[in-house]
Formats: structure tokens, sequence, C-alpha cells
């Protein structure tokens, strides 16, 4: 039925489309060559659906393997059939890979700038002084001994209550199967009771950082340290926003910190310049919330604020994002300077809807973040549990001047765990 | 633990589903004659699903007839439709199998004051719970049956890992009783909306589809068959009113089931002569198209009246 071109054919297709990065195996190459027994090889429609339907199996493929359908067997992209017209973020073809960046040749040579660290200082208060030194004045050697510390921060997300059951020792509900199998291993009589209990498990990180312009001399070494968490904590999804927003938890994915963040870099294309940070969340909210945000997952925002967008609609998308989450940290490197009061009026629009408002400019920052990310309050809009945790100066100043920080009256849906 | 009653020998296809599976075109027509429509691409992968014995994996928006598409096929091929519908921590028992705790623990008792343990005879089938994947295998079953997993993205991981073997070799292990086939491969449909990403080991197993926003025209033959009472011109106008709503930037677009639904209202809400959609009428009803408060606040009023103006 086939004949010898065209199994050729099917196995440098195959070949194509994995180049391309689409998963295609043996197995799925040998379902396409089973499927052509069943269908006209030589009607070309009937050829393409056979193939999309044997070794396509996500959405986003679909753009790249109507094209490498054409370049292969000629004529023209066969398109998404007879769909009909959507609104542009339904278009999974519409994927931004503009090269990048007089951002990312900077740390090909991270020895360009004078290395200005007294070599003479006793070891200890040097790491002191590391802790707390703002990333925005760090020198290059100083970002790489930071990096190599923020390799060793533990951050254990805190654990939810999944509907899973596991096997416990006394509390939580009946376990009969137990009970039955043990009972009749004693001759049927019933002599100690087994329990089940839901099993906990890690709530799922969801980052958007700010990458824009004002962002500049934070964004490297925050990318670093967003690479160390998707590393270790495997529910992490990391999305980066200027102008537009870029999902970059593939590329954070590699386990090589140079290669990830190369890659990453070759997604963003608009490292340093404006923020639109309304209109990213919007994206966020229309293209990815509905898949990252089930579950319980904590939302962390790193961005100073600075928005040239209007306050209005950002604070309709904190509304909505506040909905969805189960807590939002927002994450501010200018808070850790003295003085700094959220005036940017996009902070400020967003800070109703916002959990906890931290500083992130610092190593000491960062190990704060660690610890309240352990200590999430099980119940959605809490105050921090457990410790009194000091105010930082920048939120004292927020407080002082009575910019208003509160949660707004919580409604129906702000209760108990989704 | 072999020549159990349950267990049989390999599957075969079901008698009656050559015939009515011969091309992708005559499964169209099948669809169609029970009032659902399909494309080319979705008739080619479900035809090849049928034909290769894999089941099928639907993803897409909520109301784009991705359930429907199961109860469909168990009508075309007049066999059972089996439905399991996902949820967090869903397990075994109540998926596949489970003991009859209960009886056990009698049993038990009743013999466990006349003589030794009883432990073989605890496990016969008289004990065992069929959940809707262990009925799916079912060996005494006329016929294949359709099993439909919804939402399998509302499921967790674990689950997921279980389903492999049950899709992979159409067998489920019950470690008390052996291993049980199926001796009628069943249908197997998977949806999911795409909450989350499901894992790549079980797509392997599946003919994936993606179900699009259904064209005009398809659109309109659905409307068509599922609300004859409205008037063709009345019809087009809806249809294209949806059409057009699709393009604008909402929280959830509108599917087709919610199309049906709105030319469903629509139609007692009109009088039998109406040619056109009045404005407020379609803001007295948006709230069958539309979900969410955000979007209805978003489309009623102006946009309404500029939407039905470019539709016309």
């Amino acid at each position: 039925m086939t004949g010898p071109g065209l199994g050729h054919d099917i196995v440098g297709f195959a070949r194509a489309l994995r180049d391309a990065g689409l998963p295609v195996g043996i197995a799925e190459t040998e379902s396409f060559a089973q499927a052509l027994t069943w269908i006209d090889p030589l009607a070309r429609r009937e050829l393409y659906l056979a193939a999309r339907a044997t070794l396509v199996r996500r959405r986003e493929d679909l753009a790249v393997f109507d094209e490498l359908f054409a370049a292969f067997f000629g004529g023209p992209s066969p398109g998404r059939g007879q769909a009909a017209p959507l609104a542009p973020r339904h278009d999974p073809s519409r994927v931004f890979r503009t090269a990048l960046v007089a951002y990312m040749a900077e740390r090909v040579d991270p020895d360009a700038r004078e290395v200005d660290v007294p070599e003479h200082e006793k070891a200890a208060s040097a790491h002191e002084l590391l802790q707390r030194k703002d990333f925005a004045a760090c020198t290059p050697a100083e970002l790489e001994a930071i990096a190599r510390a923020m390799r060793e921060l533990r951050l254990d997300v805190a654990l939810r209550r999944s509907r899973r059951l596991v096997r416990s020792r006394r509390r939580g509900r009946l376990d009969l199967p137990r009970i039955v199998r043990d009972a009749a291993r004693r001759g049927g009589r019933v002599l100690a009771l087994a329990h089940r209990r839901e099993k906990l498990r890690r709530r799922p990180l969801v980052v958007l950082a700010d990458i824009s312009g004002s962002m500049e001399l934070y964004s490297r070494i925050l990318l670093q340290f967003l690479h160390g968490v998707t590393q270790r904590h495997a529910r992490t999804e990391t999305f980066v926003f200027g102008t537009r927003l870029t999902r970059i938890t593939p590329q954070l994915q590699i386990r090589r910190v140079d290669a990830a963040l190369d890659h990453a870099a070759r997604e963003i294309v608009d490292f340093a310049g404006g923020t639109r940070i309304g209109e990213c969340l919007h994206a966020f909210d229309r293209l990815h919330a509905r898949r990252v945000l089930g579950r319980g997952a904590v939302v962390l925002i790193i961005s100073d604020g600075w928005d040239t967008g209007e306050p209005g609609p950002l604070a309709a998308e904190m509304r909505r994002l506040a909905r969805r989450a189960h807590r939002i940290v927002w994450l501010n490197p200018l808070l850790g300077r003295p003085g700094y009061a959220p005036e940017v009026r996009g902070m400020a629009a967003a800070l109703a809807h916002v959990d906890d408002f931290l500083p992130i400019h610092d190593l000491r920052s960062l190990h704060e973040l660690a610890r309240r990310l352990g200590q999430i309050p099980r119940r959605k809009g809490c105050v921090h549990a457990g410790r009194v945790v000091q105010a930082s100066p920048g939120l004292a100043a927020i407080r002082a001047r009575g910019v208003s920080y509160p949660r707004p009256s919580s409604s129906p849906g702000h209760g108990g765990e989704p | 633990m072999t020549d159990r009653p349950l267990a049989a020998t390999g599957p075969r296809i079901a008698a009656g589903l050559d015939a009515r599976a011969a091309s992708p075109q005559v499964l169209t027509t099948e669809l169609a004659a029970r009032g659902y429509i399909v494309d080319d691409a979705l008739a080619m992968t479900v035809f090849l699903a049928l034909r290769m014995q894999r089941p099928v994996f639907l993803e897409g928006a909520p109301g784009v007839g991705k359930t429907l598409l199961a109860s469909v096929l168990a009508e075309v091929f007049e066999t059972r439709l089996i439905r399991l519908s996902c949820y967090e921590g869903l397990d075994l028992a109540q998926a596949a199998y489970e003991w009859n705790y209960p009886r056990q623990l009698l049993a038990l008792q009743a013999h466990g004051a006349a003589a030794g343990a009883p432990v073989d005879d605890l496990y016969r089938e008289a004990f065992l719970m069929r959940r809707p994947l262990l009925q799916a295998i079912d060996a005494s079953a006329e016929r294949a049956p359709v099993l439909l997993i919804d939402e399998i993205d509302r499921a967790d991981e674990e689950f997921e890992s279980f389903l492999l073997e049950l899709l992979g070799e159409f067998q489920i292990t019950i470690p008390e009783l052996g291993t049980l086939v199926a001796r009628h491969r069943p249908i197997v449909v998977l949806t999911s909306n795409r909450t989350r990403d499901v894992h790549d080991a079980l797509k392997r197993r599946c003919l994936y589809h993606w179900i699009d926003y259904p064209s005009f025209a398809t659109e309109l033959e659905i409307v068509r068959r599922k609300v004859p009472a409205l008037s063709e011109q009345l019809r087009r106008r809806v249809v294209a009113f949806v059409q057009r709503l699709r393009r604008e930037d909402l929280s959830k677009l509108p599917g087709a089931a919610e199309t049906v639904d709105w030319a469903e209202a629509l139609s007692h809400v009109t009088s039998a002569g109406a040619a056109a959609l009045e404005p407020a009428t379609v803001d007295a009803t948006l709230g069958l198209l539309l979900k969410y408060h955000d979007d209805i606040e978003r489309v009623r009023g102006a946009m309404t009246v500029s939407l039905l103006a470019e539709s016309a």
C-alpha cells in the first residue's frame, strides 16, 4: 500500500519534526505508518490529518507541524482546517523569538569590570557585608559570590493538604482495607484500627518577574535566583514581563545556570524596556492563569512597581489574581532603601490585593523570603502566622504616611482552600 | 491466579464497529445523524483511534463538545457509556474497584467464631465492587463500551500513572485476584480542560486532538439541529454574533454549548417572524453566553450594539 518512497518520507518527516522540538519518537512514527494503512495516503488532506492525529500531542506544536508538513510534502501550509478566527490570544502560532540582547552580552565576561573587594578583610565580616549589600551596588565578583550563596538557600514552599489519602499512625479516617487485611491475618479479629489522612503537598509557586529598565540592576541576579528555585522546587512556573509577558519555565529547567539563562534571554524580547504591569497581568490571566494557578498556588511578583500604564486596570487585574491565588507576595527591591514608600501609582494600586510586601535587594531578604514561603498560613488571606516579623523600614514608612495596605473586605469567595 | 472467570482472552474489536467506522466520512455521517457535527480533523482522529484501538485525548476550551463526543459515540455503536469524572485525590477505590469491607468484616466475624482464618475466601468476586474502570473491561459485556475519563486534568499525577496500565494494556491487576484483561477493548475518550499539563507518557498512548471553536458553517449546523424552532435568518444572526464575540478579549469565550443554550433561549423570547436581533434582547440574555460578571459588564450596552452591527 505504501510505496518505498513514502516509507522513506515518513522517517524523514518524523526526524524533521523531532529536530524542530516536537516529541516524536519511534512509537509515534510507527503509529503514523500504521495509520497510513487505514487511509488513502495519496489524498493530501487525509495524509495531513492522519499525520496530525498520530504525531502531534500538544496544541502549541500545531503551527510548527503545519509549516513542516507543507515544507516536506509540498503545497501550501494546510493551516488549522476550518477553524474560525479568534482573539489573538488564542493563536498558538504567535510565538515571539526575536533574538536579544545587549543585556546578556554583559554577562559573557563577568571580569570586565573592576573588582574592588578589599582583599585582606576578614572572611566572616566580608560574608556579613555581602548579606546586606544591595544587589544594585554589587560588583560582578560580589554578584558571583552572592550567586554561590544563593545556591545553598533552602526554599521549601509551605504544604497544603491534598485530597489524596495516605497511611497515618493514629489520626484521620479509618483505613478499612487495612483493617480487613489485618483482621484476616489474625483469625478474623479486629485488634487495631488503621487510619488514613490527607497527603501533604508543596504548594505550586508562580513567579512573575519584572525585567524592565528600572529593574535592570536586579534582573540578572534574580534570574539566577529563580533558576535555583526552579531546580529545587518542581512545581515552579516562571514568567518575566516588561511590556509583554514571556514564559521562561522550560528554559529555567535546564540544569546549567549559564545555558539556562542564555536560553531564557533568547525568549525574552523586552529586557530593559518599559513596564506595563497591568497589561502583562492581563495576558497572564488570559493565557496561563487557568493552567498554573490551581491547587493553592503562591504567587510571587517581583517588581519595583514602575508602570507606564494606568493604575485602574492594574488594580482590576490584581483583584482577579487575588481571587485565584492562595497568596500573593510582592517583592520590591526598592523596599530595601531607607525612606522608600510606594508612591509609584501602580504599586499603590496593587498593594490592596497583596498579602505580603517584602524587599528583595540583598541576600538577607532572600533568606527572609525563603522563611516566609515555608510558613504561609493554611487559610487564604490570613495575616502572617507564627513569629512576629519585623516590619521592614519601607513598610513602616508606608504606614506612617498612611498609604492604605489592608486587604479588601473579604468576599465570600475569599475564605478557605480552593 | 489463573483461570479466573473475569479474565479472558485477548482483546477483540466489537462486531458492529467495522461498518460504522469504515472511513472517516462514514463516521462523520453517523455522528451527524445523532446531532454531533465534526470537522474532518476530528473525524480522522476518532476514525484512526477506533481502527488502531487507541484512546482519544481531547483538549479544548469548555463547551466545545469534548464530553458530548463520548456519549454520541456510545449511541453510534449502540453500547454502554461508562463515565469516570476525575477530581483531585481520585484513587483506585473509586476509579477501578474496591472490596466490600463491611461484608468482609462480617464474613470474618462469622468464620472467626467457627474455625481458623478464612483469608483466601475474603477476596472473592462476591466481595468485589466494580467501579467505572473495571466495568469498562468487564469480560461478560456483550460488546465494547465507551469509556469516558472526563477532565483528567483534575486528577493528580498518581492517578495518571495508574491509568497507564489500563490504557496501554487494557487490563487491571488486582493483587488478590490476578490480572483482568478486557475481552473487548473499550472505546476510550479522555478529556482535559487544560487546568494543568497532563503527563506526556499518558498522552503518548492516545491520539491527541485539540478541539477548536467551531467554524461558522459547523456552528450553524449545530444550532440548526439542536434548536430547530429558531428561524434560519435568526440562526445566522445568532451564530455570526457569537463568532464575532469570540474575537473579543474576554475571560471565557462562549463555546458551542453556550451558543445552543442562547439560541434556545432566544427561540422562547423572540416572536416567530423576527429576523433581526434586538440589542435589548441580547443584553437581557447575555448570561447564557458569558459566565463572568466582568465579561458581561464589558459587552453589555455599546459593545452589543457594535458587535451586532459588525456581524449583521
